[in-house]
């Protein structure tokens, strides 16, 4: 078990000091910020809106992370497979969870890290007003959650192909298609054709509306379930994929 | 150390490996030689367990590649094709995470790294980031890694390619080293490295083993094996034949050159070579030719190697 656990570590070690080494882990961390700040002050309208919360802040997110998360995890598996160091990592004596496991807990710790880098936000409402700082947390944690799942989908993507561009838009494409099935606009165009339960069984699919209730406060097991399986359901799918192409 | 029964590999319709079957012993090194496309890298990737066979099995030490792949790849050191390094990092990074990878910490961790260094030449790069290093450098980077946890099996997929010509004696004399007590497996292009380092050779063509032997071996079925040449410096070549003619056990002879006279003999029978040469010689004494020369030909390995992998050669033809 602690080899397992080292081997696990081994790899992300080696997968974040190949980000870190190179501008991705950087280009993404700013960029997050910038964004993230010039939604939240400019465009979500903080300081109109006249509340002690960050709700204009982590409404963003699922955007933001829409393309950035699929932007840094692309190079995943596409870049061993176009270099051929998979064949080095898939000759070491690891499983193949644990290599996936490895690189994708590298890849969370950068949006990990751009996410406490958001502190300042925090400190300014604090300043401002007397938020509620348990919906605060809460919101961090779904957030990361969002991230880790959107992450997720980037690896499956990325162990597809061999060429970064490729992985970049299928993810793109399969992260918008978990936003939109439950984004309000999309909801009320569903509701006049079907049945609510219909409606209500697109929505379940979407990260919108687990996000939306984890960042009110509402830590609910079925919320925290979903992205777990999400993530679960995509990584086990990567492994697929790695499987299916070994077999050549 | 490394056994591989009926190892057949399809990619599609087409079969890449197709019954390939041979052992590899401590204490041996095992070359592998074939045309581009024969199936030579395909093989060492099923025996590395990157690649699962179609049908067949291979064991490692005690351990089936696919049953047990951790434990089997525990046992084996890598080098593939075209030397992949991670470019991001510096080589003795590299080299630390293969060993932590390998279960090495600490110290025994640190010990590997620079025995493995200093055993491919990388002192002068150890702290150098992989993209900036050359082919030479990069390649022995990626040798230095299948070596770093002393695996008691090595496959090294072309491990010679794209080196200097000192680089390639240092890393042929390295393999013939590290023979002694290991299990090697190594494919190349180049024939006489087979003949440097290999105890025993195996030639694949379209799949298939198509000769299986010691270089010695392989050599004595080249066509021009066993033939003896002769050179005198003070007779004409037309002077010597009708003598050489008579030999008992010589099927012909050819005249190479006149002046100075240069014959090649051939034996009836490969094997009775050196009964004939014997004869010769006792005939130039006779006669006192002024005799320079006189050699049986081994046969070169590129002849045996071009007469079976020809396209129009036999195929399936074993020994």
């Amino acid at each position: 078990m602690s080899t397992c656990f080292g081997n696990i570590r081994s790899v992300a070690k080696r997968e974040l000091s190949g980000a870190v080494s190179s501008p991705v882990a950087y280009v993404f961390v700013v960029i997050f910020l910038l964004l993230s700040a010039f939604f939240t002050f400019m465009i979500g309208g903080f300081f109109e809106r006249g509340q002690a919360s960050l709700a204009s802040f982590f409404g963003w997110h699922p955007w933001l992370y829409l393309f950035l998360v699929p932007a840094v995890g692309m190079r995943m598996w596409a870049e061993e497979r176009r270099s051929g160091t998979i064949e080095l990592l898939l000759t070491l004596p690891l499983t193949t969870w644990q290599a996936i496991l490895g690189k994708f807990l590298a890849y969370l710790t950068i949006i990990a890290v751009a996410l406490a880098l958001t502190f300042p936000v925090w400190i300014t409402v604090d300043y401002l007003g007397a938020p509620d700082h348990g919906i605060i947390a809460a919101g961090y944690a779904g957030s990361l959650l969002l991230g880790a799942s959107y992450l997720s989908v980037a690896s499956f993507t990325s162990a597809l192909t061999r060429n970064q561009v490729v992985s970049f838009i299928i993810a793109v494409v399969i992260c918008l298609f978990l936003i939109l099935c439950g984004w309000p606009p999309v909801l009320d165009l569903l509701d006049r054709v079907f049945s609510p339960a219909a409606v209500d069984f697109v929505a379940a699919f979407s990260v919108m509306t687990h996000f939306e209730s984890i960042r009110r406060g509402v830590l609910d097991l079925r919320d925290l379930l979903f992205f777990f399986s999400v993530i679960f359901f995509f990584l086990f799918a990567t492994q697929a994929v790695l499987r299916a192409r070994r077999a050549g | 150390m490394i056994s591989v029964s009926d190892l057949r590999k399809n990619f599609g319709a087409k079969a890449a490996v197709d019954g390939v079957s041979f052992r590899v012993e401590r204490g041996e090194i095992l070359g592998f030689l074939g045309p581009n496309g024969a199936g030579k890298s395909t093989t060492m990737r099923i025996v590395t367990g990157f690649l699962p066979p179609t049908s067949g099995s291979v064991r490692v030490g005690d351990f089936d590649v696919e049953e047990q792949p951790v434990e089997a790849k525990r046992l084996v050191g890598y080098l593939p094709e075209n030397a992949p390094c991670y470019s991001d990092m510096t080589v003795s990074g590299f080299l630390g995470f293969c060993g932590e990878a390998r279960g090495l910490r600490g110290t025994r961790l640190k010990g590997a790294v620079g025995r493995a260094i200093a055993t491919c030449f990388l002192e002068p790069v150890a702290h150098q980031s992989i993209d900036t290093l050359s082919k030479g450098y990069r390649h022995r980077t990626c040798l230095a890694q299948s070596i770093l946890h002393d695996p008691p099996v090595l496959v090294l997929d072309e491990p010679t390619d794209g080196l200097d010509p000192n680089q390639k004696h240092e890393v042929r004399s390295l393999i013939r080293r590290m023979g002694r007590d290991k299990a090697i497996i190594f494919s190349t292009h180049i024939l006489e490295e087979v003949e440097a380092v290999c105890t025993r050779a195996i030639i694949i063509d379209r799949g298939r083993i198509v000769a299986n032997g010691t270089p010695g071996e392989l050599k004595g079925r080249a066509g021009g094996a066993g033939a003896i040449v002769l050179r005198a410096a003070d007779r004409g070549g037309a002077a010597l034949r009708p003598f050489l003619d008579k030999l008992e056990g010589c099927s012909a002879v050819e005249l190479l050159e006149e002046q100075p006279a240069v014959l090649r003999l051939r034996p009836k029978d490969a094997s009775a070579a050196s009964a004939l040469a014997a004869r010769v010689h006792e005939t130039a004494v006779r006669e006192k030719w002024k005799l320079v020369e006189l050699r049986i030909e081994e046969g070169r390995l590129d002849d045996v190697f071009r007469s079976i992998t020809l396209p129009d050669s036999a195929p399936g033809q074993k020994s």
